[in-house]
């Protein structure tokens, strides 16, 4: 069955680690007919500001991300297919991802068996100019291929459970072209700072089962474990567990912790040697060691039960989330360094970065 | 055991495993769904919300895959 047709108006705002990013997005979802469907979402990020490694180079940015995507739903018999497509645009990254997926109840619609491929091509710059007066230097493309499977299961009638295998592989340019490596050189600092070389392919596989279950009252309970694995020497978990608790047909409650961690990158190093010591070589603060936990926080609240002019009902939800970051071998060298003002902390001595964001979302959902 | 014993009994599990598959009733009958079928159990109530906070996730880690939401951009910054 095809979902609900609605309309979305959304707010989100993210502050954490030296960025500011305000999100804006509106989406329609409408069914032509019962087989079919149109979904259209457009989604505007501001950021200001820039991330901890990105500062060290000395790199301010702001920036807008626009992005549009179009997505088409039909459904024959027993399996539903989707067609959609993304364009995303920032000054210096242009992005456009084309993704196909089908679905197939069996089993007496015991069992969903869905199957999906997506494909990305990236345009990837540089902007070496001011915050108002952007040039940017366009630096290369990169391309990626994702391949899906996932199995739903309904065990009994309060438990359902799913598992999704993603490989993704891509080609190109993969390194982040604001961050830098910095290695041991004979300068006051005690450290230089160098480009990053990333291998050109990459693949990834991620693997993350789940379930969810109705409590003997009204609410429900759920579990994931996620594991991921790549050609880069990156392995990690992640575990959330989430809580909805409806009350009087008005509120919906939720609450969400997950916790997540990575081992680093084979040719990560928070401090080379001297340059150009290995082949391949990056510190971007993605590919380090780190762990980082979330509390979340939600609440709906339903309103127009007997509907208005078109609309059947409608809802408002906030959502506040709070996410603390640690990394275990990547070192704040903005605020600490060799020199007085620094702390005196000489090179690969400064303590571990980490950082705390704060994340709001509030949105409208109108049902017709 | 032998490469054709292994076979013998590989080809047997698949033929029962098919015929298994034949005869399967659904055990949680259409009626009994009420419960899977309360929005509370979906998945993913807010489609906008996920592809945000996954991208939130994907643009801060060293992992991805497997969430479900497809979408683009950098998060270089």
């Amino acid at each position: 069955m095809l979902p609900d047709d609605r309309a979305d108006i959304f707010w989100s705002s993210y502050r954490g680690g030296g960025m500011d990013i305000t999100g804006e997005s509106v989406l329609v979802r409408k069914k032509f007919s019962e087989k079919f469907s149109v979904e259209a979402n457009y989604f505007i990020d501001k950021v200001s500001g820039a991330s901890v490694d990105v500062l060290s180079n000395a790199s301010v940015i702001k920036d807008q991300r626009n992005q549009k995507s179009l997505s088409l739903d039909y459904i024959h018999d027993k399996t539903q297919y989707n067609l959609s497509y993304t364009d995303s645009t920032e000054r210096d990254y242009i992005s456009n991802t084309t993704h196909f997926s089908l679905s197939q109840d069996m089993f007496g619609d015991l069992t969903t068996v869905s199957l999906g491929f997506t494909d990305s091509r990236d345009k990837i710059g540089e902007n070496n100019g001011g915050t108002n007066t952007p040039k940017v230097a366009w630096l290369g493309h990169a391309e990626s291929r994702s391949y899906q499977g996932g199995i739903s299961q309904i065990i009994t009638k309060n438990l359902i459970a799913g598992t999704t295998v993603e490989v993704i592989t891509d080609q190109g340019l993969l390194s982040n072209p604001y961050r830098s490596i910095r290695y041991r050189d004979a300068v006051p600092l005690g450290y230089s700072l160098g480009s990053q070389i990333y291998p050109n392919t990459h693949t990834s596989t991620a693997v993350e089962t789940r379930t969810k279950y109705y409590l003997p009252y009204r609410a429900a309970v759920s579990l994931s474990y996620r594991f991921f694995s790549d050609t880069w020497g990156i392995r990690a978990n992640t575990i959330e567990l989430d809580y909805v608790q409806p009350w009087a047909n008005k509120f919906i409650f939720e609450g969400r912790i997950r916790h997540y961690s990575q081992n680093s990158a084979t040719f990560y190093s928070d401090l080379f040697p001297f340059a150009k010591s290995q082949n391949f070589v990056a510190r971007d603060q993605n590919l380090a060691a780190l762990t980082n936990n979330t509390i979340d926080v939600k609440v709906t609240y339903a309103f127009l039960p007997e509907g208005w002019k078109i609309f059947k009902r409608g809802t408002v939800t906030a959502d506040i989330s709070r996410i603390q970051f640690k990394y275990k071998d990547f070192r704040d060298i903005k605020d600490f360094s060799v020199t007085p003002a620094g702390g005196g902390f000489q090179p690969g001595t400064e303590p571990q970065y980490a950082f705390n964001a704060t994340v709001y979302q509030v949105y409208l959902s109108m049902f017709f | 055991m032998t490469m054709q014993t292994s076979m013998k009994i590989a080809v047997a599990s698949a033929a029962l495993l098919l015929g298994a598959c034949s005869s399967i009733q659904p055990w949680v009958k259409p009626y009994e769904r009420d419960r899977l079928a309360d929005p509370i159990m979906s998945w993913d109530r807010d489609a906008i919300s996920s592809a945000y906070v996954d991208h939130i996730y994907e643009s801060r880690e060293g992992s991805r895959g497997a969430t479900g939401t497809a979408g683009g951009g950098c998060g270089c910054n």
